[in-house]
């Protein structure tokens, strides 16, 4: 039997799709200002085992050598992200969503079993509200990343105006290398998120479209949740 | 409850279903479609300087958001001399390309302002006249627009103590500032690159006229005989080799601002 269900609110919905493209603008125009002295890379012994990025990677993407307007787009859309971002965090806060959101004491157990599971050495998914314990960690680290690629951001936007910022990070070339981790981390949440949405599939994307999710409720049950 | 009222439920959630999905998808698409547009208004007709006007305009209007927290109070970390880089690196020799005698260099300064109709409106300055003025030194992180910073040592005279020297620009030590001109203009002697500065960041304690690089003559790849050292603003705007000054009212050239970078490049 099947009952449909409120899930996700309508301005978390905006929210979320809003900061799709607006994230996706400043790692592309992140890359543009980065391209200028891609200068980190991975040694080991004095080797370069990987650099961020090989030429391959920007010729692939095509992605034009443009520094001014990297960073004309990347001071523009700033504000677009960090005013969405703030909103998000407010109306969570206000709304009582974060009670969904933040992980309690049982979170990480449950999200080592949701993780068992998705690899496919756990039969049955924990018992999970809203959200399970992976989902609570990974949508709450994301947005603690949101807040430090703001105060990254701002320690190397205004490394003199705000240079107490700039030295409690450990000082502007830190700073800058924890900005651009930042940035890798929203690619590695983009690739796994986007994984786990395809395998809840399409009932489970369609509820952060409409709002609405189709859930399986047998009599009793649904007595116990009315 | 019975089970034929909870597969009514379902008949009519499948049709509102569908309903809400296609509206919901709308909505989206909407906003997708406003989101689309507003890019497009954004990139739209590039101005003469290699941005588009809009973009521009947000550029300036971080200017004034950042001229809130702008302060002579707010410095430039300095590091002690021994972590300086011995030789600092270079980034564009544009101005630089033909070579001068540093011996008959001569530094053309303009005082354009007309509030001060008592000071010259233009003099000559040679480097030994330069050196008089209180010497200062700096060593501090320069930042390069392109990403990388250093730490440098530099050596000179604090521009607004260039100013007050020559009463230029309209700064005295009165403390007139309605009376001060609103910009400076800099460039090197062929007019090959050239720099704007807003009045604040020359007045700032850290911006210098150097003639030194960790305490010897300036080389002449690091701009000799004389450079400009802005901390509080990317290396851009660190003009080598400077051959003339202007102080003027309106907002100067710029040569990296007419090639699509932010005028202000504050830090």
């Amino acid at each position: 039997m099947t009952i449909v269900k409120k899930k996700h609110p309508l301005a978390i919905r905006w929210f979320h799709w809003i900061n799709f493209p607006i994230l996706a603008l400043m790692l592309w125009s992140g890359l543009w200002i980065y391209w200028a002295n891609d200068e980190y890379r991975i040694e080991a012994g004095g080797k370069v085992i990987f650099k961020f990025f090989p030429e391959g990677f920007y010729q692939v993407f095509d992605i034009p050598f443009n520094l001014a307007e990297g960073m004309a787009w990347h001071f523009v859309f700033m504000w677009v992200f960090m005013l969405n971002g703030f909103a998000y965090v407010c109306y969570t806060l206000f709304s009582g969503e974060w009670k969904y959101l933040v992980p309690g004491k049982d979170s990480f157990k449950n999200a080592i079993k949701v993780t068992l599971h998705d690899i496919g050495l756990r039969k049955e998914l924990p018992a999970a509200t809203k959200f399970n314990g992976a989902q609570q960690i990974a949508y709450t680290s994301i947005i603690i990343f949101g807040a430090g690629s703001i105060i990254t951001g701002m320690a190397i936007y205004k490394p003199v105006q705000l240079s107490w910022i700039t030295s409690f990070l450990g000082g502007y070339k830190t700073a800058r290398l924890i900005h651009f981790c930042l940035a890798l981390s929203y690619v590695f949440f983009f690739v796994i998120h986007v994984v786990q949405v395809i395998r809840a599939g399409w009932n489970n994307f369609r509820a952060m479209v409409t709002g609405f999710e189709v859930v399986a409720v047998n009599k009793n049950a649904k007595e116990n949740e009315a | 409850m019975k089970p034929n009222v909870d597969d009514n439920l379902k008949d009519i959630s499948n049709q509102e279903m569908r309903r809400a999905t296609i509206k919901s998808l709308a909505g989206f698409a909407f906003g997708a479609l406003g989101l689309l547009g507003s890019i497009k208004w954004l990139v739209a007709g590039t101005d003469a300087d290699g941005l588009s006007r809009p973009l521009r305009k947000i550029l300036e209007a971080n200017r004034k958001v950042a001229g809130i927290i702008f302060s002579n109070k707010n410095l430039a970390p300095v590091f002690p001399k021994e972590r300086a880089a011995s030789e600092p690196r270079l980034n564009g020799n544009i101005g630089l390309e033909s070579s001068i005698d540093v011996d008959d260099w001569i530094l053309n300064v303009q005082n354009n302002t007309l509030i001060r109709g008592m000071n010259k409106s233009s003099m000559k300055l040679t480097l030994d006249e330069i050196k008089k003025l209180p010497k200062t030194e700096i060593t501090f992180e320069f930042k390069c627009i392109e990403g990388w910073s250093e730490i440098s040592n530099w050596g000179g005279t604090k521009f607004s103590d260039f100013m007050l020297a020559y009463g230029l620009g309209g700064f005295t030590d009165h403390g007139h500032d309605n009376l001060l001109t609103e910009h400076v203009s800099l460039e090197t002697p062929d007019g090959g690159y050239y720099v704007g500065l807003d009045m604040e960041s020359a007045l700032h304690p850290q911006t210098l006229l150097c003639y030194e690089m960790n305490g010897k003559p300036l080389l002449a790849e690091h701009g000799a005989p004389l450079r400009l050292m802005v901390p509080c603003k990317y290396g851009i705007k660190s003009i080598k080799r400077i051959g003339k000054i202007a102080f003027v009212g309106n907002r100067p050239a710029d040569y990296w601002a007419e090639r699509g970078y932010d005028y202000y490049a504050g830090l």
